[in-house]
């Protein structure tokens, strides 16, 4: 088996080759298929079903670009990337762009090369608490003894928190979240702490979900988004209008039920700016003018993957909170298409 | 005689009594309890502390075990199904059996092509392992690696053809050639070898639709039988290499001895993670770009270098524990290198390693899923990864990572049952 591997694996190391490094769209297009980098599994954001068919909050953006540039949205082909991973396969062009609950910062934007070309989700540090304990805000939490994990961020994040609060915790260090929900349970400590995202998600698989509340603070900024290499502007555009079309979209009231109907003209010139039956914003990117449509009959609008995936219908159970449109006192908030 | 007594005792028993069995606190079960289990008041008391121990077990885990429930579509159902009784929630096991077999992008109607190349492994594997089945089996064992390429990745079947061709075709020059020297038999072999299947892939390449399966790209592989790929093909290729290893290791060429020094110390300095790391990330800077160098080969190729190190020292060892008086008896007979260490050194090393190369080959086999953390979808990658973070099994932890245990353990104590057999079997010191 060897021989033969190596054998076709020089094979397509040589046709590759020849391949030039060309525009990423001009690559993807001539590919037929998007190469879209997602984690390996976390729940709510991306993971596969019993069928290996990729769901999630982070692949409904690799499905809504792979529509727009390829009409069709099941053109994806998922590279799962773990946390160590992810930024090697970007940088060495193994992916054509990176959907995976990656936070936004200075280093990985300017040092590390990358663009992010938006913010699909605002995360941040937040706090889970037994109902029974009576607790209604963090500030309450004076004595707590807090389960932590060790060596990151939020442990830092929460000792300048108590210190700025002039409040005392004790802390119980603990390794991996597995560790943590056991921990948390079996009542050593009284406070679980990590990205809020990921308490909605750990309180989801409880007995007993109802018993523990998420506190409304959040302590820290952790903005997640998809991000794609430096140098192609080109490509960056697409990523960053089709998230765009898809926050808009909810924004003017395009869902997935009416764009249809919505795109054979409406009274709205911003609405048939995106879905082409005015102006030429699909041509400026590269594309044709349908390309904003096709995204959001991919999996729907903004708000409708925010539901379906991590909104409070499902198991996880996340509020809009900062993700909430800017109408509705949120973050999410798209540039005009004009 | 009888009467001799008559008149001093009232009876005198003039029978045999028939023979009685033992008291019964001398015999079977319960001689073996009152002499291992309360032969003593201290050991009568381990005996129920042990007892109690075993017993709240069995109570936690049997009803567990027996009671869990199979057929729900997620943990919640499980819940509502249990409502609060124990039991275990294996339908993640029914659910996602597939994927934990198979990875998740395997396509679902070739499921059947892994399977056979598994049941074929048996056969292939049979007279590799056993000396007393019949030899003409070894054909099988040849031409398996080839069949298992075609089945498992797919594809037309004209390339692994070409390929065996280019092994055969090679083999017949080296034949050819190793009657006036060993290196112009292997070098001419190799080049042989080369030029066959440089020649094949513009043979092969209008033959794509002949006997062809649908191809499978390496990263669609996953789940177990990922682990049983990189653990069958790394232990293969390893022991030969390995054996290499530790014969250059005691070479007298100086050139031979350290390259070989140098590889194995390097190579056994480093921990594998850092080999999968530069397997994985690392090559991808050093190869052009746009260059698709197959990941798993990449992995096959490290881990194989990793076990082949380890396996050359427990080689040397063995090399080392022969009497020097082998050595120069084989010298006496005339016979040359290659003679001396097929013939008497060789055989004798091996056996004397076998524990050590079973061990290395156990490790090898659990270390292959540390291909999970260069996100590859290996039987824990998979669970760890798609399983666990499904909405719909998130937080089922003990029944998939308890069917993780019991499929390594199967394996492993299969090869270790085989390994003490195989020791019994060439024991020659009674």
């Amino acid at each position: 088996m060897k021989k033969s591997v190596l054998f076709g694996a020089l094979t397509v190391a040589g046709l590759a080759a020849g391949a030039s490094a060309a525009a990423t769209l001009d690559d993807v297009k001539a590919r037929g298929k998007l190469n879209c980098g997602v984690t390996t599994g976390l729940v709510g954001f991306a993971a596969p079903d019993a069928n290996g068919e990729w769901n999630g909050f982070d692949v409904a953006v690799c499905r809504a670009v792979a529509a727009a540039v390829l009409g069709d949205a099941s053109a994806v082909e998922f590279i799962p990337t773990t946390g160590k991973t992810r930024f090697t396969a970007l940088a060495s062009g193994e992916i054509d762009m990176l959907a995976r609950n990656t936070t936004w910062t200075f280093s990985r934007d300017v040092d590390l090369k990358f663009t992010f070309v938006g913010v699909n989700y605002y995360d941040g540090q937040g706090f889970m608490v037994p109902k029974a304990l009576g607790v209604s805000s963090a500030k309450d939490l004076d004595g707590a003894t807090v389960c932590i994990q060790t060596g990151t961020t939020t442990e830092l994040n929460l000792a300048d928190y108590f210190r700025k609060n002039n409040i005392s915790y004790e802390p119980v260090p603990i390794e991996t979240n597995a560790e943590a929900q056991q921990q948390y349970l079996a009542g050593a400590c009284d406070v679980y702490t990590t990205d809020a995202s990921g308490l909605a998600a750990t309180r989801a698989t409880f007995e007993a979900p109802g018993d523990h509340v998420l506190l409304p603070e959040i302590i820290s900024k952790e903005p997640l988004g998809p991000l794609v290499r430096h140098g192609d502007d080109d490509w960056a555009d697409v990523v960053r209008w089709t998230l765009n079309a898809l926050i808009a979209a909810e924004e003017l009231g395009i869902s997935s039920a009416n764009v249809a109907e919505l795109a054979s003209g409406t009274n709205n010139p911003e609405v048939n700016r995106i879905l082409g039956t005015e102006g030429t914003l699909g041509e400026m990117l590269g594309l044709d003018a349908e390309w904003a449509k096709r995204a959001i009959m991919a999996s729907g609008n903004y708000g409708e993957i925010f539901e379906k995936n991590i909104g409070e219908a499902t198991p996880i159970g996340l509020a809009r909170g900062l993700n909430a449109q800017w109408t509705d006192g949120g973050l999410i908030y798209s540039p005009p298409f004009r | 005689m009888s009467d001799t007594h008559a008149h001093s005792v009232s009876y005198v028993r003039d029978t045999m009594l028939p023979q009685s069995e033992p008291p019964a606190a001398q015999t079977g079960a319960i001689k073996w309890m009152r002499e291992s289990l309360f032969s003593s008041v201290p050991y009568t008391i381990l005996t129920l502390l042990a007892l109690y121990v075993v017993y709240s077990l069995l109570a936690g885990f049997l009803p567990w075990l027996l009671g869990g429930v199979w057929t729900t579509a997620n943990i919640r159902e499980c819940r509502e199904v249990l409502e609060g009784a124990s039991g275990g929630c294996f339908s993640v096991l029914t659910e996602r059996w597939n994927q934990l077999l198979f990875g998740i992008a395997y396509p679902q109607d070739g499921y059947w092509r892994p399977t056979l190349a598994f049941a074929l492994l048996f056969v292939a594997a049979a007279p590799v392992l056993f000396s007393h089945l019949p030899r003409g089996l070894l054909v099988v064992t040849g031409l398996y690696p080839f069949i298992a390429f075609w089945l498992i990745w797919g594809g037309t079947i004209a390339v692994p053809v070409m390929a065996l061709i280019g092994v055969v075709g090679g083999y017949l020059v080296y034949s050819r050639l190793v009657a006036n020297s060993f290196a112009a038999g292997f070098f001419g072999g190799i080049l042989a070898a080369l030029l066959i299947w440089f020649i094949g892939g513009y043979i092969t390449a209008p033959l794509e639709g002949v006997l062809a399966l649908e191809a499978v790209a390496s990263r669609n592989m996953g789940g177990f039988m990922l682990n049983m790929i990189l653990g069958v093909v790394c232990v293969s290729l390893s022991l030969p290499l390995g054996i290499a290893l530790a014969l250059g290791r005691q070479s007298s060429l100086p050139i031979i001895k350290l390259i070989c020094v140098v590889f194995i110390e390097f190579i056994r300095g480093v921990p594998l993670i850092t080999l999968l790391f530069v397997a994985n990330v690392v090559l991808a800077y050093f190869l052009p770009p746009g260059t698709n160098f197959d990941l798993i080969l990449r992995v096959i190729i490290m881990i194989t270098m990793f076990a082949a190190a380890y396996i050359a020292e427990v080689i040397r060892g063995g090399l080392a524990a022969l009497p020097r008086g082998q050595y120069e008896a084989a010298d006496s007979l005339g016979l040359d290198y290659a003679q001396a260490m097929r013939l008497i050194i060789l055989p004798q090393a091996l056996k004397i390693s076998i524990p050590g190369i079973v061990n290395v080959a156990v490790g090898l086999f659990k270390d292959t899923t540390l291909v999970s953390i260069i996100s590859m979808f290996d039987l824990v990658g998979m669970i760890r990864g798609p399983i666990l973070a499904s909405t719909d099994w998130n937080g089922v932890y003990w029944e998939l990572w308890g069917f993780a245990a019991l499929l390594f353990f199967v394996v492993c104590y299969g090869i270790s049952q085989y390994s003490q057999w195989l020791e019994r079997k060439l024991q020659t010191g009674h």
